[in-house]
């Protein structure tokens, strides 16, 4: 197992210097000027190309790749061209709006999702079942930014019972207040991933109810409570854990309409305003951030499954 | 069946959500929320003219002379100034008490490092060193400027109310290369930066600054009494408009700065939210075209393309409602000193029919049109496209190129060939404030280091120069009026009409001052 843990860890370095590689070169293709932007609207060309010499845009793009990939040897993501605020303080104030947003919808959706789904499999064909697959082609058609205007215009605008944007830390503001601010991004970006949990749940569950050792169990007289949870829903748990941790993931690398029509100030917004002023190292910085993680988080999903299938050694 | 009204939902509502009803903290500590018009991106004022910089400097420093309402540089730091019988010796004395962040005093040293940054960036400051032999401390209160030759600008230069303003800085953090930004934001105005608070593209914080001594004046656009009435400034940008106006209408925001036209039907029926246009200048669109390349490298041509634009067509499609945007047939925007309709007949016509003549009688061969069409804002987006749909119907070939606004400055920049990434139009605008006068970097006639588009013109120049040395105000008035004719007559620009953003703001917020520019002193909060 350690010797496994190891290896993956050892492999994850290759993989982030390609993507650092490819980020860096993407980026040095795409069109788009720090320098212009930094300049403003009236600055001269000539202006500009100062600071394009000043930041070292005008070195050959050999010569940027090198000194970037020293700067990361040395453990330093860099610094931003605009704010001139190192990029790792720039994650760290950023990624535990991303990240308390991120468990909150996943804990928030697993709760929903997998009794349904379960409930949805056991009653196959049923009138609930029908139901629940319903809401999971909704809850997949929807737009993100259409239910969440919809949930600020009920909650928030009419009925005044919720704050219609902000983040508030649970450290700095106490639980209460965080969890007033969590309630509607939770809500309206929790609906895709309770239908994609949903779904899976059904599916998987309903495989496992085929199998032969759930015969054997109903054959020995077992309530269908017991068996739903403590065979099926055990057996069934491998993908559901699979599609729950890729979801964590994609939460961290891609909430930014629910941070914009929030107004979170976590990663997702701070990657697109990036990505808008063209400052590189920020850029840079966060794909390999988001990289770490989906591999970290892969690492574990990994190494969860042997706590739900024996059979899976490392 | 019982019906859904609002009272039975929100009791439905509240006791499924036990957290509703969470009481929120009163606090005696007076603050203004803001959402300010653009996400601050860095802080120094003279490495950028980011406007929203300059907003953010304006709370943080002073200035030593300001401009009033009436776009008169009025003193601010300053206490007494003379001026030797040649005009060619600058005496100012600074005011008592005025004092840094750091609890330093601010010292004739300190203005003249300031200046001397400023001077190497800013277009207006550049001219101003042009003209001076040597700034000299004579005491820790009292400095001298020394000119080669008297010069008409001096106090509009350095009491210009728009980026980059001279603000004054201690000489230890002025001493930093023009070219750099600086890493320490301590100034003298009436609120201090938090810079451990600041988390940028989210949240500024600003606080009062208790050793500031205001002028005894009342407040008149940039200059007079800069009073902070709240404890605290707090900037947090919101991305998205919509929740911007919510949060708003909720009460969450105390002010909202820019809110685009086409929420402003929702933000006035808002109760307890006042909207008004507070900038009485505006800003002013342009469309540049690239005076290098064919086919507007003939004045001819662009004359022809003046024709086909219609003021009033861009102004409703890209503002849309008529009480914020008026035509304006001057160079300088309507309603400042210099504003007149001199020479303004050629970009009056709005006719492409009398275009396509005008084109076709300059023997344009149909070499295409590069239009670069920002797709990321509105505004600039709908000016494109009717720009695109004249120039079609007046005859040109036009090849409209969508992009991104970060893209758009840094190819507007390339000189290059349109095969080679070179451009022919794209569109802007200009705030008021930054175009009141010819010494404006648009106006620029000087093709090596002039504004993007290069218009060479060394009339001009020297029309921009008369400007300059011209010491009364009738003798300005006609070298702007010169300026303004030569560039009508080479065809420069597009002048696309005058368009006025409001600000929102909850009825509790009092003291706006009417400006050009975002100053956040006066403000209270009840």
């Amino acid at each position: 197992m350690l010797t496994y843990v190891l290896k993956r860890v050892l492999s994850t370095i290759p993989v982030m210097a390609i993507v650092a590689v490819l980020v860096f070169m993407l980026l040095r293709l795409a069109p788009g000027d720090p320098a212009a932007v930094i300049a403003g609207d009236y600055a001269t060309a000539e202006d500009v190309e100062r600071i394009r010499t000043q930041l070292g845009l005008n070195d050959p793009i050999p010569v940027q790749l090198w000194h970037w990939m020293m700067q990361l040897a040395s453990g330093d993501l860099g610094t931003a061209i605009f704010s001139k605020k190192p990029v790792v303080e720039l994650i760290g104030q950023r990624i535990e709006p991303t990240l308390l947003l991120s468990l909150c919808t996943i804990l928030f959706a697993v709760a929903v999702a997998v009794p349904l789904g379960t409930i949805a499999a056991w009653k196959s064909g049923s009138l609930v079942d029908r139901v629940v697959m319903l809401f999971s082609v909704g809850g997949f058609s929807v737009p993100v930014f259409v239910l969440a205007y919809c949930l600020i215009y009920v909650l928030a605008m009419w009925l005044k019972i919720l704050p219609v944007q902000g983040y508030k830390s649970p450290f700095d503001h106490g639980l209460l207040t965080f969890l007033r601010h969590m309630v509607l991004p939770v809500m309206a970006l929790s609906v895709i991933f309770i239908a994609l949990i949903a779904r899976m749940t059904r599916a998987s569950v309903m495989e496992v109810l085929e199998e032969d050792y759930v015969r054997t169990a109903r054959a020995k007289g077992q309530s269908e409570w017991k068996i739903l949870i403590h065979h099926a829903l055990r057996n069934a748990a491998v993908p559901i854990v699979t599609v729950i941790g890729v979801g964590i993931a994609l939460l961290i690398g891609g909430v930014v309409v629910t941070e914009s029509v929030f107004n979170i100030p976590g990663l997702g917004r701070l990657v697109l305003d990036a990505v808008l002023a063209r400052d590189y190292p920020v850029i840079q910085g966060l794909i390999l951030f988001f990289s770490f993680i989906y591999i970290l988080i892969n690492l574990l999903i990994d190494l969860s499954y042997t706590l739900f299938d024996p059979r899976i050694r490392y | 069946m019982i019906g859904w009204t609002r009272r039975s939902l929100l009791a439905l509502v509240a006791m499924a959500l036990p957290l509703a009803g969470a009481p929120t903290l009163a606090s005696a500590e007076k603050v203004l929320r803001v959402i300010p018009h653009a996400d601050l991106k860095n802080l120094d004022p003279i490495w950028t003219t980011a406007y929203i910089t300059r907003n953010h400097a304006y709370l943080i420093y002073d200035t030593l002379f300001a401009m009033d309402e009436n776009f008169k540089p009025q003193p601010q730091m300053v206490d007494t100034w003379e001026t030797s019988s040649d005009g060619k010796v600058w005496t100012f004395k600074l005011r008592d008490g005025l004092k840094f962040h750091d609890g330093a005093a601010v010292t004739s040293t300190d203005v003249i490092a300031s200046l001397k940054r400023w001077g190497a960036r800013d277009g207006m400051g550049q001219k101003l060193m042009e003209q001076m032999d040597e700034m000299v401390a004579v005491d820790d209160k009292t400095f001298q400027f020394k000119l080669k030759s008297a010069y008409g600008l001096v106090l509009e230069s350095i009491g210009k109310i728009s980026s980059n303003v001279p603000f004054i800085m201690p000489a230890r953090i002025a001493a930093t290369d023009p070219f750099e930004q600086i890493s320490e934001h301590i100034g003298s105005g009436p609120f201090k930066f938090e810079a451990d608070q600041w988390v940028p593209g989210s949240t500024v914080v600003y606080t009062k600054f208790d050793g500031y001594v205001p002028r005894k004046e009342a407040p008149s656009a940039a200059s007079g009494g800069k009073i902070a009435k709240v404890d605290k400034v707090i900037w947090t940008y919101f991305p998205d408009q919509t929740t911007a106006m919510n949060a708003l209408i909720a009460g969450e925001i105390d002010y909202f700065e820019q809110p685009s036209t086409d929420l402003m039907p929702l933000l006035s029926a808002a109760e307890g939210v006042t909207v008004e246009v507070n900038d009485p200048l505006g800003n002013i669109g342009f469309a540049r075209f690239n005076h290098l390349l064919p086919p507007f490298d003939k004045v001819e041509i662009r004359q022809a393309a003046l024709m086909a634009m219609k003021q009033e067509d861009y102004l409703a499609g890209a503002i849309g409602d008529p009480q914020f945007w008026k035509t304006c047939y001057s160079v300088y925007p309507c309603g400042t000193p210099l504003a007149s309709e001199v020479a303004a007949d050629s970009i009056k016509t709005g006719d492409t029919e009398k275009a396509a003549a005008a084109l076709k009688a300059a023997g344009y061969d149909g070499t295409p049109v590069v239009i670069m069409h920002p797709t990321d804002i509105p505004v600039l987006s709908a000016f494109t496209l009717i720009t695109g749909e004249k120039l079609r119907k007046a005859g040109f070939n036009v090849d409209m190129q969508a992009m991104d606004w970060s893209t758009l400055t840094s190819r507007r920049a390339k000189r290059d060939p349109v095969s080679e990434g070179g451009w022919n139009i794209f569109h802007t605008w200009w705030i008021g404030a930054d175009v009141i006068d010819p010494m404006a970097i648009a106006f620029s006639g000087d093709p090596a280091k002039g504004w993007f588009g290069w218009p060479t013109d060394e009339e001009l120049e020297k029309a921009r120069a008369a400007f300059a040395n011209a010491t009364s105000q009738e003798a300005k008035i006609a070298a702007g009026h010169k300026v303004q004719e030569r560039l009508w007559k080479i065809g420069a620009s597009g002048q696309l009409g005058q368009f006025f953003v409001p600000v929102a703001y909850r009825n509790n917020v009092k003291g706006l001052i009417k400006s050009p520019v975002q100053f956040f002193w006066n403000l209270s909060v009840d």
